[in-house]
């Protein structure tokens, strides 16, 4: 991999997660309120799926969509500005945290009713067949989400029609405070995707380097025109579900052996869940610091680099949250010209006027 | 009598009544170890096991349906859905089947299924998740659809709705589990059917439910601190079968209505009181009914926006006056 997507991929990371850890300190000193789902310890899968993509795929995620968006293009100022409401917001301040929508940037939404996603990435897929389109659809989800019908509805339709879409599950083993193995069947979610034939592959999702590599070859499959593609991204979330949940139900050295991301792993990966035992954690690192020390050890970059690069980063997310305080309101008006704005419907009306 | 918040009301109508009856089971998202999302759940799992607090998959129509399923052969499911919002996910099994099979079965089989859906415009939680359902429900023959607005109906609506042979819809309110209120220590019924009087009054009558009670009951104050006059507050409580009988009576003393809701007008409660007016008592009225609601925009997320976009005590006072003309 050439050295540029690499030291991009590392500043994504380094941005995702102080953006995120801005949003949480903004959401502990009431400047956002609602939900707020946050994504520290799964930025390998949102950077290196999107790396892997081309500018001009679709996005459809869910409410924990703040990375994805970030890591897409939209401006972390913009979406700041939607988490206080604003204006400036990339919605106007009509959606929020859980609804951030950027056309420009194909960026086709983030909604917060779980499962309703897959029929609308289907769609997009579909429209882009329809008019054939060169481009993807790549569906996020989690793994509590595949237990909803319209995810089996959805493959099935998606590999019946041979559809241009990857479905890629963000699988952190929990669905708010249920855990996997009190919420599927199967645990091992790609293995969902093979009943509708759908060729699916379980990645670790704490490594940048094989997100990329898994993503890169499945969509060179969906734009040879092998229809869709499934990956499982093996990941965990080091919060709460969001800021209103203290996440008291995982065990505290579940979470600090994920926050090691070492070689446990590999033992939680087994069909049969266990609790990792105290000696089963390393003393590893979590998704970033692990790539931060990759990036130094092949030479990418300095010690002296890394910290120039971490400054970066502090000031963009800084300025971005300078940017959503100091922006106005929306207004009433503003909610009703997002409700109904539809020139096209009036214009036919102007046209016909004698 | 001790004074409980309406989560704890809830819980102890479910405790009672899954200690009373084997067959009383709950089910749904987050229910059991974690303790429900409003904590209306907490300690069941413990105390009756998993077989009886289900924690599910994220699969609202399939569980819902499980409720009625197992309501067909006699089991007594209590279903929770986290909000009111996923409920829509579950309408082919509430509308065609928990609402319908009774009557498709000549009367023959039973669906005593009770669905608790906390509802309502809470904090910021989008145009996704501040959904008011009721007219849904409203509209659909064989469901009985009840809404608390005190700790004390949130008990005693639950443990009707346990004991009561028909489907029943409960639609709580998410900004209200932890308002505190007075519970009988006795075991207690509220009816299914009927409204009640929670302020008396002689020159309007406002018609509430669930949450809009307390804006009524606040403006009901100010009207009578301020202009003198006297509200009556009604809390319909009751809105599938609406209290035709209690809404007229009010009238038929007041003279003039107003409804106070939190959904959008179109199509709802206000609208459906305001046809019973016309029918029982059109010409008791001094003054064409008013409602006062939502605003017709999906819940905006900017803060101010969306209060702006629900009704409040102040839009009632400002209703009444003008009703009155002060
Ligand atoms: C239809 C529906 N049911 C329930 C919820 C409430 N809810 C929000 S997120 C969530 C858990 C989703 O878990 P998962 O799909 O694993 O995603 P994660 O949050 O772990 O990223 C639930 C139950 C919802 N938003 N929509
Ligand atoms: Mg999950």
């Amino acid at each position: 991999m050439d050295r540029d997507t690499i030291r991009t991929m590392l500043r994504d990371m380094l941005r995702a997660r102080a953006f995120e850890e801005a949003a949480a300190q903004a959401y502990a000193q009431g400047e956002i309120a609602g939900f707020l789902h946050l994504y520290p310890g799964e930025e390998a899968v949102a950077v290196g799926v999107l790396h892997a993509a081309e500018p001009g795929d679709y996005v459809v995620s869910t409410y924990r969509e703040h990375v994805h968006a970030l890591v897409r293009g939209i401006p972390a100022a913009a979406i700041f500005a939607e988490l206080l409401g604003k204006k400036t917001g990339v919605s106007g301040g009509m959606g929020g945290s859980m609804h951030l929508f950027d056309r420009e940037r194909r960026f086709l939404g983030g909604y917060a009713i779980v499962g309703e996603t897959f029929p609308i990435a289907l769609g997009a897929a579909y429209a882009v067949a329809y008019r054939q389109l060169p481009e993807a659809v790549l569906c996020f989800f989690g793994d509590g989400a595949v237990n909803q019908g319209t995810f089996h509805e959805s493959l099935n339709m998606a590999a019946l029609w041979r559809l241009p879409i990857l479905f890629v599950c963000e699988n952190n083993r929990y669905q708010i405070g249920t855990e996997i193995h009190r919420h599927s069947a199967v645990t091992e979610i790609y293995k969902r995707a093979c009943g509708y034939g759908i060729p699916a592959e379980k990645v670790d999702g704490m490594d940048v380097l094989a997100v990329h590599e898994a993503t890169r070859r499945a969509l060179a499959r969906v734009r040879a025109g092998e229809g869709p593609q499934f990956l499982e991204m093996e990941t965990y979330r080091f919060r709460g579900h969001s800021m209103a949940d203290p996440g008291s139900y995982r065990p505290t050295v579940e979470v600090q052996a994920y926050e090691a991301n070492d070689p446990i792993a590999a033992t939680l990966r087994g069909v049969e869940f266990h609790y990792p035992s105290a000696d089963e954690l390393g003393s590893g690192h979590d998704c970033i610091q692990g790539f931060c020390d990759h990036c130094c050890q092949e030479g990418h970059l300095d010690e002296a680099a890394l910290a120039r690069l971490r400054q970066e980063v502090a000031d963009e997310i800084a300025a971005a949250r300078d940017f959503a305080r100091q922006s106005p309101a929306p207004s009433m008006d503003d909610a009703w010209a997002a409700l109904l704005r539809n020139r096209r419907y009036d214009r036919l009306f102007e046209e016909q006027a004698p | 009598m001790a004074e409980l918040s309406y989560w704890q009301a809830i819980l102890r109508a479910h405790d009672e009544e899954m200690a009373r009856d084997p067959l009383v089971f709950a089910m749904g998202e987050d229910i059991g170890v974690a303790g429900g999302t409003y904590k209306a759940t907490t300690g069941l799992y413990a105390k009756y096991g998993e077989k009886r607090v289900m924690d599910t998959p994220i699969s609202e129509n399939s569980y819902t349906g499980i409720g009625v399923g197992a309501a067909m052969l006699g089991c007594r499911p209590i279903v929770e859905i986290m909000s009111v919002n996923f409920a829509w996910l579950a309408m082919d099994q509430l509308m065609n089947n928990a609402a319908k099979i009774h009557y498709m079965s000549g009367g023959r089989i039973r669906c005593p299924l009770v669905l608790r859906l906390p509802g309502g415009t809470a904090h910021q939680l989008g145009a996704q998740h501040s959904a008011r359902m009721e007219k849904v429900f409203m509209g659909v023959p064989g469901l009985r659809v009840v809404t608390p607005s005190s700790p004390r109906d949130a008990y005693g609506l639950l443990k009707s709705a346990v004991r009561c042979d028909d489907p029943v819809v409960i639609i709580e309110h998410e900004a209200m589990y932890n308002l505190k209120g007075e519970v009988p220590d006795d075991e207690h019924f509220t009816p299914l059917e009927g409204s009640e009087v929670v302020r008396p009054g002689k020159d309007l009558t406002l018609f509430a439910y669930n949450i809009s009670v307390h804006w009524a009951l606040a403006a009901a104050e100010r009207l009578a601190k301020e202009q003198g006059v006297e509200a009556e507050v009604v809390d319909l409580r009751a809105l599938k079968p609406l209290d035709r009988t209690g809404i007229a009576a009010s009238v038929r003393k007041t003279h003039r209505a107003i409804v106070v809701e939190e959904d959008e007008a179109a199509v709802g409660v206000g609208a459906e009181v305001i046809a019973i007016l016309n029918e029982e008592c059109f010409f008791e009225l001094d003054a064409a009914p008013v409602r006062v609601h939502a605003r017709d925009v999906p819940t905006p997320y900017n803060r101010r926006l969306e209060k702006a976009s629900i009704p409040n005590a102040d839009d009632v006072v400002a209703a009444a006056r003008k009703l009155l003309g002060r």
